[in-house]
């Protein structure tokens, strides 16, 4: 009597059977073996603490990338390996972001995109260096994060300086453009790195541009009333206000001066938290109207972008600049993988560094990294207009034209 | 120079403001002055009370609308979390009482962190944007109603304090808790109800709050330390140094703000603080120990 396991298997059946799935994956052709494979990318984004908005957006681009290079065929110079991601929250700090990069490390990941913060990523990105993990950053636009010779971080989209110096360039090019109807300014930011830094660098360079600064007012985030500094600005009735905040304050200044009737010819935010967001548009509509950013963004032209616009707002999210950006370096680093032909990290690095790929959503020309900084990157100019968040320029990519001065 | 209308604005702004600090710290100080002790947990349970509001307003809840139910809400949880968790994890012990709210701060805000993630979030509200025209200045409608309701909350509480019996009460046991047990007084239920009455301070100002200011999961910490000091501030315990303490730092916050800079505006709060102190460091209405 032969014996007969719980499933009614018995012994020789299972082995004459494991016999022939080993002959069979023997026999497999090479590709459809090939299709088992992945290669595990790395994505790095803040979900959990102050952070986690930001972070959570990212993670959307990031999978849905992951998914269309898939859905795609995989990795083609790898046989169709599919793309496997590997997921770290960063938990909003630098310490959170160099524990993944550590644990990614161990898993085994080729490479890793993402970080959102500048603090997040300057960490990352050096401990990333450590094992040679090639490293793209989605975000951070803190110059300090390319400045160091890393030579494993790539940074996908502008920094700090590109951003400033084109907010400053396409300010004078719309303002020229109307007529020069904005010959004074009021700067508001908030008093951190970033606001601080911003502030600076606009007091230096708008009087070379011919603008006149009448004030510049900084406040603390969080910040509880912005009534002192609507305050401060109708007393000196600027043609411009320039603010460089976060989300929250700005939605603060922006009801306030609206409860102020503060009309200025223009408010023209550079890098900010709210004027490039759609839930800021959507929340506060009339308070938002006309409000003008100099910021990433997608291009509105492109056709895989207005898809992927359409579905992440059907599933109910904002499609906000770091889905895009996310999506994007997603997209760089399959490139990369596709050339190298190869998962081994420095073959990546390698590839990522002679990289001129196009194929991405953002109005940036072909990537060209030089000292990790993709040189191709420009940020646009953003204006909300009819409830919606339009580019205007530069022209070659806006998709309407600047409502510039804005109508009394 | 500063023109008068500018500082007179500003004042005014100060006042709006001041309104619902001193709301806020009305119902911290009335815990302390009948508990003797400071409840850590006073910033979390705003932001608690502050996502309530919007979920009433997602639910087609006006917060001004949702000001009395939510009172009463928050008014049950307070007496529910003193009579069923400080009370009895306490044992009696202020030290562990300090402990125990300091753990329900964390629970409060990590719970909220969980359900809402760390997003910020506003409201639009029909009157968001609705001003009174002063000449000097505009008066934006949801502030004007903070200061009228945070007054009127303040006349009711201390209403309620001297010439009801549960306000008779609560002073007994706030003076001396051994004698008013002698006198028949139940302890236990006069703490459930000051806790509650603290809850229900901070649902109101959530309220008020709502229509101007944005909820996030740590959106109590950026009131609470100013009601901290107000508390201090007025003297521990003392209600109407609380109002008074309240409104006095908001004109001392946006004076300051005005005229060395937002970012100093509440450095100026420190500093008026630190000077009270030392030259009377019971507080402004603080009862010499």
């Amino acid at each position: 009597m032969t014996k007969t396991g719980r499933t009614g298997l018995s012994r020789r059946r299972l082995l004459k059977g494991g016999a022939a799935l080993v002959a069979g994956t023997v026999a497999m052709p090479a590709y459809l073996r090939a299709q088992g494979t992945t290669v595990k990318v790395g994505i790095l984004q803040p979900v959990t603490g102050a952070l986690a908005f930001d972070g959570a957006q990212g993670q959307i681009g990031a999978v849905a990338a992951i998914k269309a290079i898939n859905d795609k065929g995989g990795i083609k110079s790898l046989g169709g390996a599919r793309l496997e991601m590997v997921f770290g929250d960063a938990r909003s700090t630098p310490e959170g972001g160099t524990a993944e990069v550590e644990r990614m490390a161990a898993e085994g990941v080729a490479a890793i995109v993402g970080g959102f913060a500048s603090p997040i990523c300057l960490a990352a990105t050096q401990a990333a260096s450590r094992y040679d993990l090639g490293y793209i950053v989605d975000v951070g636009v803190s110059d300090q994060i390319v400045s160091r010779g890393l030579t494993n971080t790539f940074r996908f989209a502008p920094g700090f300086g590109i951003v400033t110096k084109s907010a400053l360039d396409n300010l004078v090019t719309i303002n020229d453009a109307a007529g020069k109807p904005a010959k004074t300014v009021v700067l508001v930011h908030e008093d951190g790195l970033f606001g601080s830094g911003l502030a600076k660098l606009m007091q230096a360079e708008l009087p070379k541009r011919g603008f006149e600064i009448l004030d510049t007012i900084a406040h603390p985030t969080p910040a509880r009333d912005m009534s002192n500094v609507a305050l401060q600005i109708r007393s000196k009735n600027p043609d411009l206000i320039i603010p460089s905040s976060y989300y929250g304050e700005f939605v603060l200044l922006a009801r306030t001066m609206q409860q102020q009737k503060i009309k200025p010819k223009g408010v023209f935010c550079v890098l900010n938290g709210a004027a490039s967001n759609y839930r800021f548009v959507k929340e506060f509509p009339e308070a938002a109207e006309n409000v003008m950013d100099c910021n990433h963004w997608h291009d509105p032209r492109n056709a895989v972008a207005q898809a992927l616009k359409k579905e992440v707002e059907a599933s109910g999210k904002f499609f906000t600049y770091n889905v895009s950006l996310n999506y994007s370096g997603v997209l760089l680093l399959a490139d990369a993988i596709e050339r190298a032909a190869s998962a081994d990290r420095k073959a990546i690095v390698a590839a990522l560094a002679s990289s001129t790929f196009a194929g991405h959503i953002m109005p940036y020309g072909p990537t060209q990294f030089v000292g990790g900084q993709n040189t191709g990157a420009a940020p646009v100019n953003t204006q909300v207009q009819d409830n919606d968040i339009k580019v205007i320029f530069p022209s070659s990519f806006a998709d309407a034209k600047p409502a510039f001065p804005v109508p009394a | 120079m500063m023109s008068p209308d500018i500082l007179a604005a500003a004042v005014l702004n100060g006042l709006m403001s001041g309104a619902v600090y001193a709301l806020i710290a009305v119902g911290l100080t009335l815990v302390y002055g009948v508990l003797h002790i400071i409840n850590f947990a006073h910033g979390a349970m705003l932001s608690a009370a502050m996502f309530a509001a919007y979920l009433a307003f997602q639910a087609g809840i006006d917060p001004y609308a949702a000001m009395v139910p939510l009172a009463l809400v928050f008014f049950g949880l307070g007496y529910g979390l003193q009579r069923l968790v400080i009370g009895p994890a306490s044992h009696g012990d202020d030290r562990n009482i300090l402990l125990i709210t300091l753990g329900l701060s964390i629970v409060i805000e990590n719970c909220l962190l969980a359900v809402f993630n760390s997003d910020t979030r506003t409201v639009d509200v029909a009157y968001g944007f609705s001003t009174f025209d002063l000449g000097f200045t505009f008066l934006a409608v949801p502030r004007a109603v903070a200061f009228g309701v945070s007054c009127l909350v303040a006349v009711l509480l201390w209403i309620l304090l001297a010439h009801t019996d549960t306000g008779k009460a609560i002073r007994a046991v706030a003076r001396e808790k051994l004698g008013a047990s002698l006198a028949g007084i139940d302890v236990a239920h006069v703490y459930a109800v000051t806790f509650g009455l603290g809850a229900t301070c901070l649902a109101i100002a959530a309220c008020l709050l709502l229509p101007t200011y944005y909820v996030h999961p740590r959106v109590g910490n950026v009131y609470v330390l100013v009601a901290f000091t107000i508390v201090v501030l007025g003297g521990m315990g003392s209600i109407p140094g609380a109002i008074a303490g309240g409104l006095f730092v908001g004109v001392v916050e946006s004076l300051c703000g005005l005229v060395f800079g937002e970012s100093l505006g509440q450095l100026g709060i420190f500093v008026i603080f630190i000077l009270v102190l030392l030259i009377r460091p019971t507080g402004l209405f603080g009862a010499k120990a």
